[in-house]
């Protein structure tokens, strides 16, 4: 297995054309990453989601970067056939609701014998669906199999589109937001299989998240977007010691049942976030 | 003791019959104080929204005994009654009317209740809400999330209600808006004196608002606690214990040791 790094991500930009002018959404991101659980992190409109979709090809934006490399071979201009040698079967996407990125006019086993069309085939690719449905922890792959979306729970429907994006056994995760639409205990079970499957596929993760506090106890590093820019690079166990008064904002914005306050603290937006970072 | 702003008595609700019967609600009860937040916490199909649409009146098929401001709840509210129970619902996209003007949003329910000096009224909301002048003329889909749930709140205040049922009003919202909008709440409970009923799946949130709170499972209040109780782990039903660790994030040893409910 090789030592270098899974993907390398050099000044990227995206852009989008609206009637009122340019929106420049994500603005020089630079990173790279292993085999690790890397989050990033930030609220709505902070360019995480696109940053995520442009590794996969997948925004309709204008996308610019020095680099954008994947073990090493360019994603930049790809040919629609080299993205399908990529797409589902390198790096597989996870995304944020089951109710809407699950085909609800096909069984989920169908669905999941489309995830490994060219890969495996027949009585193999059954097999290799309902090994797969279990190893995301559901106990009856069987009936999981013949079932409709609309017969799952969410954590069930978001397990099984787990299933499907590994069924390829990609090398990258992107996941984005995988777990806000669930409970609370089935959105920590969901992360649990996710950190397995991190451990003993040695696959990279990359976490899109707007949950500070989840992210400090799941991933190894952290990437805090604000306006379209990476404002903080933290290691996860070290959150805590973040200097960034934008990151210690959204620490200690939430509600805690351990230290309860009469008012909460509210961020204060400094106009300066919005500049450049060198 | 005062008498209880909110008095429910084994509130049951069901749906549908027969095989396809689902017991939505089994016999709850609670009360709440005139001033009191009280908060209801439960996972997806708990029956936790379920009783907040009874409360509101949005859900005819109840069976029970509930009263507001010591006046029982029957199947036909006079509309007196109804203007002193509002509710805030949870998703700020959906919960606005698209193409009706904020001055129309908070104008219509004061039209409905045949309330005067509208102008005043809408203006005054506005501005107690934290909203300028300035947005009254906009539409919902030239406003934020949080700006969003703002309208929400001053249209649910606007008819002076004593009693505001607070359905998820923060899980559609970032954290640090989330912050502004409970803050708003909290402030606005003190200035009125307010009487809410909050749901949510999130004990933090519930902590923050509430002093005493119902944990529910399958139309089950599986427990009664303090905010107290909560931070200090004094819970005794084992289902509220795994909610409570699940709140603190993630955790392999915890996790392996979840049991189903």
């Amino acid at each position: 297995m090789d030592k270098g790094p899974i993907l390398e991500v050099d000044k990227l930009n995206i852009r989008f054309n609206t009637p009122v002018g340019e929106v420049h959404a994500v603005r020089d991101v630079s990173f790279s990453m292993g085999r690790e659980k890397l989050a990033i992190v930030g609220e709505s409109g902070s360019g995480k989601s696109q940053t995520g979709r442009a590794i996969l090809g997948l925004t309709p934006g204008k996308v610019t970067a020095d680099k954008l490399a994947f073990h090493g071979h360019s994603l930049l201009n790809l040919t629609p056939p080299q993205w399908r040698e990529i797409r589902g079967k390198r790096i597989a996407m996870v995304m944020q609701d089951p109710k809407y990125s699950l085909n609800p006019v096909m069984t989920i086993g169908d669905q999941l014998l489309e995830a490994a069309r060219g890969i495996k085939q027949g009585a193999e690719a059954r097999q290799h669906a309902l090994g797969m449905l279990a190893s995301v922890r559901i106990r009856d792959p069987e009936r999981v199999y013949r079932a409709w979306p609309h017969e799952l729970s969410g954590g069930m429907g978001q397990r099984a589109m787990i299933a499907m994006m590994l069924m390829a056994e990609p090398e990258l995760l992107i996941a984005d937001e995988p777990t806000s639409a669930l409970d609370v205990t089935v959105r920590l079970q969901v992360l649990a299989i996710l950190d397995d499957l991190v451990k003993t596929r040695h696959m990279g993760l990359i976490f899109i998240s707007h949950d500070l506090n989840l992210v400090r106890t799941f991933c190894d590093r952290v990437l805090v977007m604000y306006a379209g820019q990476v404002l903080e690079r933290l290691t996860a166990s070290e959150l805590e010691q973040a200097k960034h008064p934008y990151t210690r904002g959204l620490l200690v914005c939430p509600p805690e049942i351990d230290h309860r306050r009469q008012r909460l603290p509210v961020l204060q937006r400094d106009p300066s976030w919005m500049e450049p970072v060198s | 003791m005062t008498e209880p702003m909110i008095e429910i008595e084994n509130l049951s609700i069901s749906f549908g019959h027969g095989a396809d019967r689902v017991d939505a609600v089994k016999t709850v009860s609670f009360s709440v104080a005139p001033g009191e937040s009280y908060g209801l916490v439960g996972e997806s199909g708990s029956g936790k929204s379920t009783i907040l649409r009874a409360l509101a009146g949005l859900n005819p098929f109840w069976s029970g005994h509930m009263a507001i401001a010591g006046q029982k709840l029957t199947g036909k509210r006079p509309r007196a009654l109804r203007r002193l129970v509002q509710m805030v619902f949870q998703d700020p996209f959906g919960s606005l009317h698209p193409k009706h003007t904020v001055d129309r949003i908070l104008s219509e329910p004061l039209a409905i209740h045949g309330f005067e000096d509208v102008e005043t009224r809408v203006r005054a909301a506005l501005e107690r809400v934290g909203l300028g002048p300035s947005f009254r003329f906009r539409y919902p889909h030239q406003l934020s999330g949080g700006q969003r749930q703002r309208v929400a709140i001053a249209r649910a205040l606007i008819l002076e209600p004593k009693v505001v049922l607070l359905d998820e009003p923060t899980s559609a919202l970032d954290v640090s808006i989330q912050a502004e909008v409970l803050n708003l709440l909290t402030d606005l409970r003190q200035q009125l004196g307010l009487t809410y009923v909050l749901v949510s799946h999130d004990l933090g949130v519930v902590a923050h608002m509430c002093k005493r709170l119902s944990i529910m499972r399958t139309g089950d209040v599986v427990e009664t606690a303090t905010a107290d109780d909560l931070s200090e782990g004094r819970l005794l039903h084992a289902y509220s214990r795994q909610l409570l660790i699940a709140s603190r994030g993630y955790d392999t040893a915890a996790i392996a040791a979840f049991g189903d409910f």
